[in-house]
């Protein structure tokens, strides 16, 4: 399986460590009740399809990125740096 | 009280010949971790060129003016190899210093892609990396920055505490290669 960074350029999938889905990157306000918090925290979707995950680039440029990969014909469609997503 | 003596990383490692590939150790000077600010990085950039004599480098890249180099070193990260970094850059970006944190060896010879081309996930031949390339990759398990300084020389920085299995990865590979003839 290989990645491509969006500043390394295509890599090995083992300088990659996985984190799980990119919902991280939308975390409720504190206020936003038990039910959203209840779903950020603990409900997960198991796509067959298209998903996003966060991957980190242990043993390249050290930089979060989240990858758009599809659960049924591991394709990755693309590849984005979070901290320009989150800037 | 008993004198003590300066040690470089590689000490009693290197140099280390075996069939076509050197392994030599080089004393980069000064190290400073680099990393700018928001919205500073054309500042930045324009305050290393005045200084230092050396722009901030473009990712995966490296720039460099005699013995003084930047190197990319990562997501929003350079390391400036040779003169102390000039406090004034502090405007502009978070300064580490880093010195003696990094072992720094050159790999040369005609076989130092074939002895890469074991070790590290990345494809080193001249055509696909070309000098002035910088990357951070891995070399076996370690965590390295690799760069081609010249068409037939690498240069590998990994962490100081890791020069010994820096030099037995290089070691071990240059000798499986060296015995293919």
């Amino acid at each position: 399986m290989r990645i491509t960074c969006p500043l390394c350029g295509e890599r090995d999938r083992r300088e990659f460590y996985y984190k799980g889905h990119a919902v991280s990157l939308n975390r409720p306000e504190p206020d936003a009740g038990e039910e959203v918090w209840d779903n950020y925290v603990y409900l997960r979707d198991n796509p067959a399809g298209e998903t996003r995950d966060l991957w980190y680039h242990e043993g390249g440029c050290g930089a979060w990125i989240e990858v758009t990969r599809n659960t049924v014909t591991h394709e990755i469609t693309a590849t984005q740096l979070v901290s320009e997503e989150t800037s | 009280m008993d004198k003590l003596s300066a040690l470089s990383p590689c000490s009693g490692l290197l140099p280390l010949t075996i069939g076509a590939a050197k392994v030599v150790e080089v004393e980069p000077g000064h190290l400073t971790s680099v990393a700018p600010y928001n919205r500073q990085h054309d500042k930045l950039s324009k305050a290393m060129k005045a200084v230092c004599g050396v722009a901030y480098p473009q990712a995966n890249g490296l720039t460099r003016d005699g013995d003084t180099q930047a190197i990319w070193f990562g997501h929003a990260q350079a390391i400036l190899v040779g003169p102390a970094a000039d406090a004034g850059l502090a405007k502009h970006a978070a300064l580490t210093d880093q010195s003696d944190a990094w072992a720094v060896v050159t790999l040369s010879g005609d076989a130092a892609e074939d002895v890469l081309a074991r070790l590290v996930p990345v494809d080193v031949r001249l055509a696909h990396f070309a000098v002035g390339q910088a990357v951070r990759t891995q070399l076996m398990h370690l965590s390295v920055s690799l760069a081609r300084v010249d068409e037939g020389t690498f240069q590998i920085m990994a962490f100081r505490s890791m020069a010994h299995t820096l030099v037995h990865d290089l070691k071990t590979a240059m000798e499986a290669v060296a015995a293919r003839g």
